[in-house]
């Protein structure tokens, strides 16, 4: 994985000190809080419902194990002795200090680590492939591009005000696991038919109040102009975006007005302007990035067999364990989502097992999934029976991954102010519910995703199934919502009808998975049976 | 108003700043203010006659007098470029890589702030307006 | 009632005006009705507090219950973690909030 030189130790230092200045002149009273505010969400720092909370970006979700000890160790100095991995692959402190917070982005530099543009209206996290450079399909190992984007995006002087947040994903297979096109940007690096490597911009999808898939405004892209196309992109956004709504000033909103074809007839032309300009990196940079990626030293001729006697085991393997591009291999999935748990929530006791874990296991690397999850991407299958038994140990070995189990739940009312209703809680008891009833494996993939509010941090969109928390009268209330994919195929989940209670959306998802049992053919997905039958014999369930 | 900090070695200029519209109808106007809203690239022909630009940010949040400015500077213009209203001393750096080389902030800046504000940065990632290494270039010299 | 809450400005803590000072348990909260804006933008400039605003309430058992479900979790914590709530020992405090 990418390596600090000299030169990112002197920005992420100075950013430490930027902001330690800026903490101070609000402590005493030099920036009001409107002036702090935007200062501060550049660094990760919200006001959030019960203190302080502190986003840090894991770029394109990957860290070692030294940084995972060093988040671990923030949990315990600085916060309530745990974290919350979220949908963009960042972790979040829910109990920070203001007076904390610069000590917070110091211990964070000394590991290459920062908080740096993870809110705010900027360039935030660049998100990728979870499995990327463990994976067969895809054609090269999106995560160079990501890094060159993270450098061209921090601190980058003409686009840090802009109309409102920004989102970029970069992905390099035609299976989309980043959810790419629900992004502001999502990028996929494409093969042409010369053999040659380029860039596919897909420009103005987003979730939130009005979700929308991405058109793509430019198939290929070469790779030595992708900052260029990415500049010109951001710079028709910043002049035109719009400013006067809050909830209209993404850039979805934008491509959409103006239609597909005149953004990118704009974006084109701005790019042939700055391609005169001379603000793409010289190539030999990607190289020099590129040469951080390399495969680790993979054992030759590792052995393919598993001995699967122990039966909780094997379900482990089954479900967990993702198809390695090296013989002998596999990607390891660690469930964050324990029946009856908190989604993505892991203590510093976790936090430092995994780390351990990926020292032995997996050549010292970890990713953060947007799912929640952490994978260990590269493990021997000779080495998955010790790691499931660790993982076990911990809490951290539930056999679940993309099942009904497998919860994408925002923190909701429970931490968030700007949520109407609890989704955690209602993660729990559905989890629980499946669990009762036994139906979690014979389900199968079942990807259910909840917001507790419209700014569908949760992903509730792109949900096979979807649950919306809203506020009904000052009381919480569940719509339910069915057929959302965010992958190759997406698709944006429809609403069924009248919401729910707590409980009544319990029992709703249940229904749906019986109805689902009930009309599915040859090993459909609960996805592949809704797209068939549609939404009538759900509702009829639902609604009688 | 507050005092108006300025990096250039020349007279600044005496006139009054005109709207755009105003500018590209007024053959002898030398000094214009963009608005948020303006297209800068209607200045475009008349950069010669151009001494001085204001750039207005009636709220700091309000990007666009960035790529303005950025766009003035990769068109040729050598005049003066001044960032006017809600400007904090936290915007300046990012600002003078984008060409501003004058700032008339509506609250008087600290100026211990002000020399912290451009001397916090020993390095920056990207190429902008102003004559700054990239730190890519850097790398590879 | 009217309750004035915000934050601590260096910890962050959710906090509610008493009358003369600033407290982390709504309890202590007093009716502020009439007074909100001018006792907010004092103490606001005076730093003993970040972001206030004023909620609605009502007499519980003697004591201030903040209308909005929202504002019971702020002045409780997260239902999903007791442990970590002002009352961790309470077993009914999940009605209070819900």
């Amino acid at each position: 994985m990418y390596k600090y030189d000299q030169y990112d130790q002197a920005m992420v230092d100075a950013r430490v000190e930027e902001f330690r200045d800026q903490a101070r002149r609000r402590l005493e009273g030099k920036l009001t809080e409107d002036q702090f505010k935007p200062l501060r969400l550049m660094n990760g720092l919200y006001l959030q419902l019960h203190a302080y909370m502190l986003r840090v970006a894991i770029p394109y979700g990957t860290l070692n194990s030294q940084q995972m000890h060093a988040l671990a160790d923030i949990a315990d100095k600085y916060d309530r002795g745990y974290g919350h991995f979220t949908t963009r692959q960042n972790i979040q402190y829910n109990w920070i200090k203001l007076e904390d917070a610069g000590d917070i982005l110091a211990d964070l530099a000394k590991v290459e680590m920062h908080a740096i543009q993870t809110s705010g209206n900027c360039i935030r996290n660049i998100s990728s492939d979870h499995f990327a450079g463990a994976t067969a399909d895809e054609v090269v190992d999106p995560r160079p591009y990501a890094e060159l984007l993270r450098q061209w995006s921090s601190f980058h002087p003409e686009f840090s005000y802009l109309p409102r947040k920004f989102k970029i994903a970069v992905i390099a297979s035609d299976t989309d696991r980043a959810a790419m096109r629900l992004h502001d940007i999502g990028i996929q690096i494409v093969e042409n038919d010369a053999g040659e490597l380029g860039a596919a911009f897909y420009v103005g999808g987003g979730m939130g109040r009005t979700p929308m898939i991405a058109p793509c405004i430019n198939p290929f892209v070469p790779l030595d102009r992708l900052v260029t196309y990415a500049e010109a992109c951001l710079r028709v956004y910043n002049r035109y975006g719009r400013r006067d709504n809050k909830y209209k000033a993404r850039i979805k909103i934008l491509v959409h007005e103006m239609g597909a074809e005149e953004y990118t007839r704009q974006v084109e032309a701005e790019y042939a302007h700055l391609l005169e300009e001379g603000v793409e990196p010289p190539f030999a940079e990607l190289e020099r990035i590129r040469t951080y990626f390399e495969d680790p030293l993979f054992e030759a001729g590792a052995g393919e067999e598993i001995d699967r006697s122990d039966p909780d085991f094997a379900v482990w393997v089954d479900r967990n364990t993702v198809a390695h591009k090296e013989t002998g291999y596999v990607s390891a999935v660690i469930s964050l989502k324990p029946v009856g748990g908190i989604p993505g929530d892991a203590t510093a006791e976790q936090m430092r097992l995994m780390a351990d874990l990926a020292k032995d296991y997996s050549f010292d690397e970890l990713r953060v999934m947007h799912t929640q999850n952490i994978v260990l991407p590269h493990v021997r299958k000779a080495d998955l029976h010790a790691l499931w038994t660790a993982l076990d140990e911990a809490g951290l070995g539930s056999p679940n991954l993309d099942t009904v189990e497998d919860i994408i739940a925002c923190p909701g009312l429970d931490y968030c102010s700007l949520a109407n209703a609890r989704s955690i809680p209602i993660a729990q008891r559905i989890s629980e519910r499946f669990a009762a009833n036994g139906k979690t494996g014979t389900l199968g993939e079942l990807k259910l995703k909840i917001s507790g509010c419209i700014n569908a941090c949760g992903h509730h969109h792109a949900g096979h199934i979807g649950i919306l928390g809203v506020d009904r009268k000052g009381v919480e209330n569940y719509q339910l919502l069915l057929g959302g994919s965010e992958a190759q195929d997406a698709s944006l989940a429809k609403i069924t009808g009248p919401g729910f209670s707590e409980d009544g959306i319990v029992d709703a998802v249940e229904t749906v998975t019986t109805v689902f049992e009930r009309e599915r053919q040859d090993g459909e997905r609960f996805l592949d049976t809704y797209r068939r039958i549609g939404m009538n014999p759900f509702k009829e369930a639902l609604y009688g | 108003m507050a005092e108006t900090l300025r990096y250039r070695d020349d007279q600044p200029v005496d006139h009054p700043a005109v709207t755009v519209d105003a500018f590209v109808d007024q053959s002898n106007a030398q000094a214009v203010r963009i608005e948020p809203g303006d297209d800068t690239r209607e200045l475009l022909p008349h950069l010669q006659r151009l001494a001085l630009v204001e750039v207005n940010f009636p709220a700091f949040g309000d990007g666009r007098g960035y790529s303005s400015a950025r766009m003035l500077r990769e068109a040729g213009y050598e005049g003066e470029l001044r960032a006017v209203g809600d400007v904090l001393v936290d915007q300046l750096a990012y600002m003078r890589r984008c060409g501003f080389d004058a700032f008339e902030p509506d609250q008087q800046f600290d100026m211990d702030d002000v020399k912290a504000a451009f001397e916090r940065w020993p390095e920056v990632y990207q190429n902008a307006a102003d004559d700054r290494t990239p730190i890519w270039t850097k790398r590879h010299p | 009632m009217r309750l004035l809450t915000g934050n601590d400005l260096k910890t962050g803590a959710v906090t509610w005006w008493t009358g003369s000072d600033w407290s982390i348990h709504v309890e202590d909260a007093a009716d502020v009705a009439g007074s909100e804006d001018e006792i907010a933008r004092r103490e606001e400039a005076a730093r003993r507090v970040n972001s206030p605003y004023a909620v609605d309430a009502e007499l519980q058992d003697g004591s201030p219950r903040p209308s909005h479900i929202k504002e019971r979790v702020r002045a409780l914590g997260p239902t999903v973690r007791p442990d970590l709530t002002l009352k961790p020992a309470d077993p009914e405090i999940g009605n209070w909030v819900i």
